[in-house]
């Protein structure tokens, strides 16, 4: 009754080329932007905050990343810690060594460090297909972990080993370091996550996109139609590395401030973030939001519900949120493979029938 | 000799120890990824939770007691008798043979035909939830395994090369225990894969899954079958690397030091699990003796990866893997 597509025409090719065809999800899209961006900044707190906005845009961040790798090129990558790892030092490094300088252009840099760091280890990909791809990204994993922890340079020869953010404002607003502001540092994520969509979005559907798709349904198929492999699949790295890049310089700079890389970006983070990705639903970018929102949130509502509600102590609720996480993960793979991304399409399918359904 | 040498032979030695062990990690891998084309991740996990359901029957400890007592508000701490190693064993054993079951009928019943990616993913879910079941089923602080396997630096061999080159080799009795019962059993498998009726079916289905169901042979006892030989080589496994460092979340862990292993030796080669084990075991050692210093230590943890990565570049299917034929 409310979502149809009747009635709605396209009279220009750029109408009838837009990212969101039917009216009502036009409306929709411009609603949650407006909410988003206008009504969650008056009213968010700290705890909000850092409990579930900031890691929920920054995972989004990564999780998009991810899926144009592994969702829309089909290259499984189990280096993303690694990489959000790069992302954060070269972040650290150049709000350091040049302290003058914008914070925003620093994380857009680290994003093209990450991405050039991307791209040489996704060099192999060109040889190795399928598991073997996937473990040899494991080393980029390790390699880069041990480097970051190993090589006093990178963290400014701190007696710690640690790296912390120092204070860094944008048009006057504290966005790192220690008391912010609740409403600015969100919004500074904010438009970094819109920015990040809105490329990615328009990247996969363009010439790119097509041309990534192609090698993750078949890339022999893919060369003999004159797709290039070599540059499909290191663009794909690089932009992949990018994104994850820069929700790696986020998640250090404005999230936690402080980081101690084994422990934050270790293989565990590269894990999270797949299984985003894939209870997500591959290729697809509304996918990327909705599992980083389902990965973020389910932590926080089980915290408590078991601990505040029933009076669980906190190792047992730790100890079954794994169950859950991997329980989902495998009932997620059976019901549905292709994730949330996929329930709403078939959710959308069976309104715009409604209530009529033959 | 000098000095130098005689340290890198003792480190070589002691890799080739090491190497055996990742040997047998991977050997659980090549087994299911045979049988079924199942590369199942949850290996390193699943010897976490038998060597976790050994000590927990040994000690007598009641499962989920943790749970009970903070649900009940009971005051439950063991069942105070103390299973016997061999007998506890065995039960463990039951037990994976259970979850081996379990696994089949729950999970990969219903994967059967999908991409071999997605089946990755469903035994990383696997190998979550079991780790967080193993924690709340016998908690999670670290516990000393003794199933009296010999322990400690073996004495003969300190004195013979010390009589011999003036220096004492340090060699562990576990490591050599540990590789004794390697090499059995990995003699018992070839030799039950070989000469038994259910092993000749296992090797049919590993070669050709629509032809074996043809002449009779049913997929989910094979399945079953190779997931409980994979629960009884993670046990044994569980069992080396409890002792030696404590039962506890580190030791699934070994599934990760295993997977360069796979690689370089082919997923598909048990010759090739032992020998890339090997390789592995005494490169690690060896690059961490010689350049390690230079470098600021703790190359073990990506040195493996990263050998496994350069030769995977020349020799895709790994050293004994099959060709790898792409069909159009």
């Amino acid at each position: 009754m409310l979502y149809r597509e009747a009635g709605d025409f396209k009279t220009t090719y750029t109408g009838d080329s837009q990212t969101f065809p039917i009216r009502l999800d036009r409306w929709g899209y411009y609603l949650i932007l407006a909410v988003a961006a206008l009504l969650v900044p008056l009213i968010i707190n700290d705890y909000w905050l850092n409990a579930v906005m900031l890691p929920l845009l920054i995972y989004a961040i990564a999780a998009l990343g991810l899926n144009i790798l592994t969702g829309y090129c089909g290259q499984v990558s189990l280096g993303t810690g690694g990489f959000m790892a790069v992302g954060a030092y070269a972040c650290y490094k150049l709000m350091t060594a040049f302290p003058d300088i914008n914070i925003a252009i620093h994380i857009v840099i680290s994003g093209f460090i990450t991405a050039a760091v991307g791209m040489l280890f996704g060099l192999p990909s060109l040889r190795i297909k399928g598991f073997y791809l996937a473990v040899a990204t494991l080393a980029a994993q390790f390699f880069l972990v041990w480097l970051f922890n190993r090589v006093p340079w990178f963290y400014n020869y701190s007696a710690s080993g640690q790296i912390s953010a120092p204070e860094r404002t944008l048009m006057g607003f504290r966005i790192t370091g220690p008391e912010t502001q609740a409403w600015a540092v969100y919004l500074f994520c904010l438009v970094f996550v819109v920015a990040s969509a809105w490329i990615c979005r328009n990247l996969t559907r363009g010439s790119m996109g097509r041309k990534w798709m192609a090698i993750r349904d078949m890339d022999i198929a893919a060369e003999i139609i004159g797709v290039n492999p070599l540059r499909a699949k290191l663009s794909a790295f690089g932009i992949s590395s990018f994104f994850v890049g820069i929700s790696g310089a986020l998640f250090f700079a404005v999230y936690l401030g402080a980081v101690e890389v084994g422990e934050v970006f270790g293989i565990n983070k590269s894990f999270l973030v797949l299984f985003m990705v894939i209870i997500g639903g591959l290729g697809s970018i509304l996918g990327s939001f909705l599992g980083a929102a389902f990965m973020v949130l389910m932590p926080v509502l089980l915290k408590n519900v078991l601990v505040g509600g029933l009076g669980w102590p906190t190792d047992l609720a730790a100890h079954l949120e794994f169950m859950i996480v991997g329980g989902l993960i495998v009932f997620f793979l059976i019901v549905e493979p292709h994730g949330l991304a996929q329930l709403w399409r078939i959710t959308k399918e069976k309104l715009r029938l409604w209530p009529f359904p033959h | 000799m000098p000095d130098q040498l005689l340290f890198a032979i003792e480190v070589t030695l002691n890799g080739l120890m090491a190497g055996v062990l990742y040997a047998l990690v991977a050997l659980g891998f090549v087994l299911i990824f045979k049988a079924s084309g199942i590369f199942n991740y949850a290996q390193g996990v699943m010897a976490l939770f038998a060597a976790l359901t050994l000590v927990g029957i040994m000690e007598g400890q009641v499962p989920f007691e943790h749970l009970i007592n903070a649900t009940f508000g009971t005051e439950i701490h063991g069942f105070g008798w103390e299973v016997p190693a061999l007998l506890a064993i065995l039960l463990t054993m039951v037990t994976m043979v259970l979850f081996a079951w379990l696994v089949n009928w729950l999970v990969l019943r219903h994967l059967v035909g999908q991409e071999p990616i997605i089946l990755f993913m469903a035994t990383i879910g696997l190998a979550y939830f079991l780790e967080g079941f193993g924690d709340m089923m016998w908690g999670s602080d670290i516990k000393a395994l003794d199933v009296g396997l010999p322990q400690g630096i073996n004495s003969w061999i300190d004195e013979t090369t010390l009589d011999l080159f003036g220096y004492g080799f340090f060699i562990d009795n576990l490591d050599i225990a540990a590789t004794i019962i390697a090499a059995i059993l990995v003699a018992v498998l070839v030799a039950f894969s070989q000469y038994t009726k259910q092993g000749r079916a296992l090797r049919a289905v590993a070669d050709d899954h629509q032809a074996a169901l043809s002449v009779g042979i049913s997929l989910n006892f094979i399945w079953v079958l190779t997931w409980s030989i994979a629960g009884f080589v993670a046990l044994v496994a569980g069992i080396m690397w409890g002792t030696k460092s404590g039962v506890q979340f580190s030791l699934s862990l070994i599934a990760l030091k295993a997977l360069p292993v796979l690689m370089l030796g082919g997923f598909t080669s048990i010759p090739g699990a032992i020998v890339g084990g090997l390789i592995i075991g005494v490169g690690e050692k060896l690059f961490e003796f010689l350049v390690g210093p230079l470098v600021g230590g703790a190359t073990e943890n990506w040195f493996a990866y990263v050998l496994a990565l350069i030769f995977l570049v020349f020799r895709p299917q790994g050293l004994f893997g099959e060709r790898i034929i792409e069909r159009v």
